[in-house]
């Protein structure tokens, strides 16, 4: 476990499925989604899209975006903004992988989720 | 001299040797065969170990756009088939005249009747300390790829060298693969030798914007290193960190071996119109030959310079007088086009058009009336148009004031009608620029036969390579084969040039069994597809392959996912199968129960006659599920692309008018049906007598009992366009309505592109087509039920069931918890 006082141990890189999603619940705030693209990056958003809320861990990620499910809005993964016509950010949240284990920013984290 | 066993001694043909297996040698080949595919016996030596590929598609390959097989010209096969010898990897070192012989340097010597030489060019090396360093490359072939994709995978700092039209596709493609660039360009403007100082400006913030740093005016002192690259030195002392250098600063016409060979060398090799060299048993052709002073290093003058020398190799010389060329920008998303001279001087007017919202720039130039050049950013559209205007040496006086607005407006056509700007076109303007095709040879593909864009790409290649011609292709297809003719097909999304049906047709004839597959066969055009075409993809595998295909889970919707819908505060909404609309107290009581176990804020009758459960959490869905299973219930399939619910009324056993058992039909229709996968959501619903209570009339399937057996209807939807069914035919007994409803369904999921109702299915294709392959051919009828029976065998299990006992519990739960104040403490 390499949890420090900046980076949170999610757990192992292989949990997340290629082309998918898994969540961290923070308590008291909104879910953080992890995301694992088809080249292997790993990504962190808050699981919140721009537009009407909806869960973008639930969306179908391909490239580098995920398609939000409620109303199939493009958000990218690398700098969390709408993509195409649409307008709007989703917080994004630093990853770093060590030695196969995903680790997120603490600091963004719970600014992020607050 | 070596024995060759290149030279059977039976073929007496004249031996044309090639020394290049590049664009150029393959070309002036493949125009040799057109003409005389028996004249000569054809060896190609190439530097490289592969066959002959795209160079020009290099940038896409490394952008992530294209694979390496995307990009192949002619693959083995095309060596084989049209007996031409191919010696890649072992290069020509030297050319005896004399004896007419080249030697390689593995030691092959071969004679030759004639000889070509198309060498190519070689990349310029900036003779500066520390170019020789590993990790300095230069982006020339598939080798220079490997290496930048391999640099690419260890991320960290790229520098290119160059910012013109090859430094810039490799920037971006590195980008794109993570590396942080910084091109380093000599110039203060972008591309100078293609763009004014306003396009190449808007190119800079352009690529600025996607994350590149961009140095103009930028000179290298040396690159430093030890043992490796490390970084690159400015003479005004910067210094810029880099795990990757590439050189991308010009190219020189490959010369040596001509040179040693005593050939008549410029620039370049020097040759005559007939692409024939001082030495008359030698030709030279591509970016290694100089031809009336010029020297080319661009793609199009190629195709031109491979005419004339096949025509002069069979003894019909026609004669190459040079060429105008264009270029294009391969990055996508930005689009870049110029043209001719736009250095501007005595007597050129300019014309210019900017619209800073849209971030496009136009500018054109003329001399004496005539077009001399062209710069387009941001819209490229009417490139060809000018481009075409331009070699023509066209009088554009009378269009000059409409002239920057483009060829629509310009024909005085007002509104942008791009098949008449198709129709505009001269016969030679040149529709394809990778493949260097013609307008004129597209229309008289089309008119031999191509009916297709797939098959116009086979045959003569246009838009085959990058695709950005599609559209022109298209158009062309619609202006010369009218209405009559069903034009270019709607493509799939924006990751293919093809359409759902040509989609279809392949991953049946070609029997492709996964989702990659299909993407590599069909050319997708993005790495891993979009939220569009995987869930369709998804769905065309699984309906031609029952059994076999593994469902791709990451490309189905998130509630085929979930087997559960979702809403818009992400609780999710669960609804039991309550077959034909029937119930009982165990059911009713197992549904209230989980009501108040999981506190459910709402449970709704829906218009399908079951129960809805609202507001479950994503983490109490097994739970849910196991429950409901415990009572004997299964998942109603509420939230798939497939059959939901079987509405029934009470018919014969109640209702006083009743005239069949449409209860016990509807149960029956639903034990046949559940499970299966759809294009669309199906409904059915069964009524006892012509009253219709179980409203059949506006459902995909729909039975109506009369006295005398059960009127079929196909193609109801009661949404947004309410449709009435039409009636597909009456049958005397319930087995045949079964069979009926089975063999419809199974040519609905068979035919239906992804997300088509039945209703606009039945609308496109028409009733009479239905009523052919269901009511009047047993046969096929016959054959529909059992494939769909037989997918059936593989549906039938109850996904909510599979997941109660802990499959895939990964979806239902969060990966970590994290709690700040006991992290705090």
């Amino acid at each position: 476990m390499t949890t420090t006082a900046e980076w949170l141990d999610i757990g192992w890189i292989d949990q997340i499925p290629v082309r998918g999603s898994r969540t961290v619940q923070v308590e008291g705030g909104d879910d953080i989604a992890l995301f694992r693209t088809a080249e292997g990056k790993v990504f962190a958003l808050l699981d919140r899209c721009p537009h009407k809320h909806g869960r973008l861990s639930q969306g179908i990620v391909h490239g580098g975006a995920v398609a939000c499910p409620l109303h199939n809005w493009r958000i990218s993964l690398s700098t969390g903004e709408a993509l195409g016509e649409d307008k709007g950010c989703t917080p994004t949240v630093p990853v770093k992988i060590d030695g196969g284990r995903v680790l997120i920013c603490r600091a963004s984290t719970l600014k992020a989720a607050a | 001299m070596e024995h060759s066993p290149l030279s059977p001694d039976a073929d007496t043909r004249e031996h044309l040797i090639v020394i290049g297996n590049g664009m150029a040698g393959c070309r002036a080949v493949e125009e040799l065969l057109a003409r005389d595919p028996a004249r000569y016996r054809v060896t190609i030596f190439g530097t490289e170990p592969r066959v002959n590929y795209n160079r020009i598609m290099l940038s896409p390959v490394l952008a992530g756009e294209k694979c390496f097989d995307d990009i192949v010209i002619n693959d083995a096969d095309w060596y084989k088939s049209n007996g031409i010898a191919l010696v890649a990897g072992d290069p020509v070192v030297g050319i005896d005249r004399e004896a007419k012989i080249v030697t390689t340097r593995g030691g092959v010597a071969e004679s030759y009747d004639k000889l070509l030489i198309a060498t190519g060019s070689d990349p310029f090396i900036i003779p500066v300390p520390g170019k020789d360093l590993p990790g300095v490359i230069a982006f020339r072939d598939m080798d220079d790829v490997d290496t930048m994709l391999a640099a690419a995978d260890a991320g960290g700092d790229a520098v290119v060298i160059g910012g013109g039209l090859l430094g810039l596709e490799a920037a971006h493609g590195l980008s794109l693969r993570g590396m942080k660039v910084t091109v380093i360009h000599l110039m203060p403007t972008l591309m100078e030798r293609q763009l004014d100082e306003a396009a190449g400006w808007l190119l800079k913030q352009a690529l600025e914007a996607r994350g590149q740093t961009i140095l103009t005016g930028a000179d290298t002192a040396e690159i430093v290193g030890d043992g490796k690259v490390e970084g690159v030195k400015l003479k005004d002392g910067t210094l810029i960190p880099a795990s990757l250098v590439v050189m991308a600063v010009g190219i020189r016409p490959s010369t040596q071996l001509a040179r040693d060979a005593g050939l008549a060398v410029g620039r370049g090799i020097q040759v005559d119109d007939h692409m024939v060299t001082s030495d008359p048993s030698v030709l030279a052709v591509g970016e290694c030959v100089e031809h009336d002073g010029q020297v080319y290093g661009l793609v199009a003058p190629l195709w031109d310079m491979c005419r004339s020398l096949a025509d002069g190799l069979v003894e019909k010389p026609t004669g190459y007088r040079g060429s105008v060329t264009s270029t294009k920008l391969k990055v996508s998303g930005i689009d870049v086009f110029s043209a001719g001279d736009f250095s501007g001087g005595d007597g050129c007017e300019d014309i210019v058009l900017r619209d800073a919202s849209r971030g496009v720039y136009k500018r054109v130039i003329v001399r004496d009336d005539r077009i001399v050049g062209a710069v387009l950013y941001g819209d490229t559209a009417d490139g060809s148009w000018y481009f075409d205007l331009l070699k023509k040496q066209e009088d554009v006086s009378q269009l000059r004031d409409l002239l920057i607005f483009g060829q629509a407006f310009a024909a005085g056509g007002g509104a942008a009608d791009p098949k008449a700007a198709v129709a505009a076109l001269s016969d030679d303007a040149e529709i394809c620029g990778c493949n260097g095709v013609t307008k004129g040879q597209v229309v008289s593909c089309i008119a031999k036969g191509a009916h297709s864009l797939d098959t116009v790409r086979g045959t003569c290649k246009a838009s085959a390579s990058c695709g950005s011609c599609t559209g022109l292709v298209e158009n062309l297809l619609a202006l010369t084969l009218g209405d009559d003719v069903q034009s270019g097909p709607k493509t799939m999304c924006k990751c293919t040039s093809f359409g759902h049906d040509d989609v279809r047709r392949e991953i049946v004839a070609q029997a492709m069994r996964s989702i990659p597959e299909v993407m590599q066969k069909l050319h997708w055009t993005t790495p891993d597809g979009c939220s569009s075409c995987r869930p369709a993809l998804n769905y065309y595998l699984l309906c031609a392959l029952p059994g076999d295909y593994v469902d791709d889970q990451q490309s189905r919707f998130v509630n085929e996912r979930l087997h559960a819908n979702i809403q818009k505060d992400g609780t999710y909404s669960v609804v039991p199968r309550m077959w034909g609309g029937l119930t009982n107290p165990t059911e009713l009581r197992a549904i209230a129960d989980v009501v108040e176990k999981y506190d459910a804020p709402m449970v709704k009758v829906t218009g399908g006659q079951r129960l809805d459960i609202f507001g479950i959490k994503k983490e109490d869905l097994p739970a849910v599920w196991a429950d409901l299973n415990a009572a004997g219930m299964v998942s109603g399939h509420a939230y798939g692309k497939a059959l939901r619910t079987v509405k029934t009324c009470v018919g014969s056993e109640w209702c006083r008018f009743g005239t069949q058992d449409s209860t016990g039909l509807g149960v029956k229709i639903e034990r046949m049906s559940w499970g299966s996968w759809m294009p669309h959501k199906f409904k059915i619903a069964v009524s006892g007598c012509p009253r219709n209570c179980a409203e059949a009339t506006i459902k995909d399937f729909g039975v109506v009992c009369v006295d005398s057996g059960y009127e079929l209807h196909v193609g109801g939807n009661g949404g947004i366009h309410v449709r009435a069914t039409d009636l597909l035919c009456k049958v005397a007994t319930e087995e045949e309505a079964m069979d009926y409803c089975a063999a419809f369904i199974q040519l609905y999921r068979e035919e239906a592109r992804y997300l088509e109702r039945t209703a606009p299915w039945i609308e496109r294709v028409g009733v009479d087509y239905i009523k052919s392959r269901i009511a009047d051919d047993d046969t096929g009828r016959e054959a529909l039920r059992a494939r769909f029976l037989h997918a059936q065998s593989f549906s039938q299990d109850d996904p909510w069931a599979q997941r109660a006992e802990g499959a895939e519990a990964e979806h239902h739960a969060p990966m970590a918890r994290f709690t700040p104040q006991k992290e705090i403490a």
